[in-house]
């Protein structure tokens, strides 16, 4: 079997988020990039079936080259090899397009993306690329198991969750559930001396839409002091009358 | 020419966020001096819809659809957008909606914003205003293509009456085996208990309350308000509650009328996925405790003395009130 994940590069989760030049853009100074969380539970389940099914794992990112720390860290995790698409990662549409165009040739059974990037919370990629590709698609999904061209999913729903029965080849928007938190790795010294020695493959982009822009950004209006109220009977008043919730 | 709007429906009713898409798609309607057509799939009573300001139902009645399927579904909405000639569609942030939307997009070539939490700012160009960095900032962002898609945050918008005379109209969309290469086996899913999506109010607790055995008296908080039960995430990685009651930047986000935290320190990733919940009440015995800066109340004071106590007056309260 051979396995794509889709890595994000995206602020680290205590990030405090800023913007620049005119509210126009995101300020990425001291900001630390890490591999987005819900790529990282993929990722895991990706080296699940390397070590018990076997199986050959990719990445790919869309992005400069900035990008590659978090893409050597993937490659320490346990990754095989890594693909770069170099350019700047302007919209869902664009990124999907980028990756499909990887896809299409790369002769994947299985490609793991995230739920939603936690910057912009797009939670487009996936879908799009599935679309585009013709390929199976399962979101935030919590569960997935493959026996031969069959594959068993899991999938969160409103209040609950739901089994699927699809084949490959197959696009997951995966998330916490995956896997456990407890099975993420810390990558270690060997994977990390093996993961300078990893191919790491830079691709130019191809021309593709792009469907949406961010013309500028604000910041929720800072918060009033909190009203502390001694007794229950008080709160359930100001819920009432104050704040008109119950 | 129509805005066209996908209005959900479980058991042959329509979900409290198809009236609130409804009345979004009625506010863009009205923008664009135009109509809002719905499609609905297996929810018989398209009628109830005109009073949010649909004017016409297409109602999808086919026993392949009988459960959601996203890739079905989304194919069967491209068709309608087609017919319909429409050039917005809106959709809730449900899971299925978020499911089934950037495939729509896909399809139709059309630009998806997702997390919307006001009418568009403009129409030409199409620009809204959406969260972004999990609740830290806004983006105002612009939809380019010719079809735009609009995914409304839940509980921003509201939902407004607004009686118009409504068609309903039976529409059957072409699919082929192709289109159910993903089928559902088994939902699991507790009947009657209000779901974190769906919710006005939501109750959450944290570490705080030392174990799972604790939670009775969570329960029965939102039992009383009728609202739905979360937690943060420490107390699903232990197993104490199931993972999909985990809320933050990386379980579910919630956007309630009233989020109470209780036991839960208000770490930041906790934070960025509550925070666009409009009134918070915490409820900690550290005074210091983080969230109380981000909170509208808060008491300081034991978990286990509060909780019992605030049920006892909420059902004073509701007793008196109902
Ligand atoms: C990558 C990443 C992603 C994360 N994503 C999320 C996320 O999505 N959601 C999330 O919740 N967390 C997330 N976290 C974890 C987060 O950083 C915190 O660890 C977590 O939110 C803490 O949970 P808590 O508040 O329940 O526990 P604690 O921080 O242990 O807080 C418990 C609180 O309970 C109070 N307390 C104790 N006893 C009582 C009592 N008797 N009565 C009243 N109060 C009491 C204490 O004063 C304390 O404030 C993430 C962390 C990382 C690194
Ligand atoms: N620039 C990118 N490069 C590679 N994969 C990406 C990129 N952006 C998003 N993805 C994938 O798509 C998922 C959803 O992201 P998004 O649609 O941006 O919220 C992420 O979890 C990744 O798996």
């Amino acid at each position: 079997m051979k396995i794509l994940v889709c890595i994000s590069n995206v602020p680290d989760t205590t990030s405090k988020i800023n913007f620049t030049e005119n509210d126009t853009k995101f300020d990425t100074t001291g900001v630390q990039f890490v591999i987005n969380p819900n790529d990282e539970f993929g990722l895991t389940r990706a080296m699940w079936f390397k070590e018990k099914q076997g199986a050959t794992v990719h990445i790919a990112t869309v992005g400069e080259a900035a990008v590659e720390p978090t893409m050597r860290k993937a490659l320490a995790i346990g990754a095989d090899e890594g693909i770069r698409v170099n350019a700047v990662p302007t919209d869902g549409f664009f990124v999907a397009a980028q990756l499909a165009n990887i896809i299409k040739d790369g002769g994947y059974d299985l490609v793991i993306a995230g739920r939603e990037s936690i910057d912009y919370n797009g939670g487009m990629v996936p879908g799009i690329l599935a679309t585009l590709l013709d390929m199976n698609f399962v979101n935030t999904c919590i569960g997935l198991d493959i026996e031969g061209d069959t594959a068993t999913a899991v999938r969160e729903i409103d209040g609950g969750k739901e089994k699927l029965r699809t084949s490959l080849p197959l696009v997951i928007g995966g998330q916490k559930g995956l896997v456990e938190e407890s099975d993420l790795r810390i990558p270690n010294m060997r994977g990390i001396m093996m993961a300078r020695k990893k191919a790491l493959n830079v691709v130019e982009p191809v021309d593709a839409l792009n469907a949406t822009k961010d013309i500028s950004f604000d910041k929720p209006a800072p918060k009033g002091t909190v009203k502390l109220v001694e007794s229950v009977d008080e709160l359930v008043d100001l819920l009432h009358k104050e704040a008109k919730v119950i | 020419m129509s805005v066209l709007v996908y209005t959900e429906s479980e058991n042959g009713k329509f979900k409290k966020n198809a009236f609130e898409v409804a009345s979004y798609a009625k506010a863009v309607a009205d923008q664009l001096g135009t109509s809002v057509t719905a499609v609905a799939f297996n929810a018989p009573d398209g009628n109830t819809l005109g009073n949010y300001g649909v004017g016409r139902v297409l109602h999808v009645s086919d026993d392949r659809l009988a459960t959601f399927n996203a890739q079905a579904y989304a194919k069967t909405l491209a068709q309608a957008c087609q017919n319909e000639e429409a050039q917005v569609i809106i959709v809730s942030s449900s899971t299925n909606s978020k499911f089934l939307a950037p495939m729509l997009a896909a399809k139709l070539k059309a630009g998806y914003v997702p997390n919307v939490v006001e009418a568009p700012e403009s129409t030409s160009p199409f620009k809204v205003r959406r969260t972004a960095f999990s609740n830290k900032g806004f983006a105002h962002t612009e939809i380019t293509t010719a079809i735009k898609i609009v995914g409304v945050s839940n509980n921003a918008f509201g939902q407004n009456e607004n009686q118009v005379e409504t068609s309903v109209e039976s529409f059957a969309p072409e699919l082929t085996d192709s289109d159910f290469g993903v089928q559902s086996m088994e939902v699991d899913k507790v009947a009657g208990k209000v779901t974190i999506a769906d919710a006005e109010i939501v109750v959450s607790g944290g570490r705080g309350l030392k174990g799972p055995e604790n939670w009775g008296m969570i329960e029965e908080l939102a039992d009383v308000l009728g609202a739905a039960t979360a937690c943060s995430k420490p107390v699903s990685d232990m197993g104490w509650r199931p993972h999909g009651e985990h809320v933050g930047q990386t379980g579910k986000p919630v956007a309630a009328n009233l989020y109470i935290a209780i036991g839960i320190s208000g770490a930041i990733q906790h934070l960025a996925g509550v925070s666009a919940s409009k009134t918070k009440v915490v409820i900690n015995n550290d005074a210091e405790a983080p969230f109380f800066k981000a909170a509208d109340y808060g008491i300081v004071g034991d978990a286990f003395e509060v909780v019992p106590e605030l049920v006892e007056k909420l059902k004073e309260f509701k007793a008196q009130n109902t």
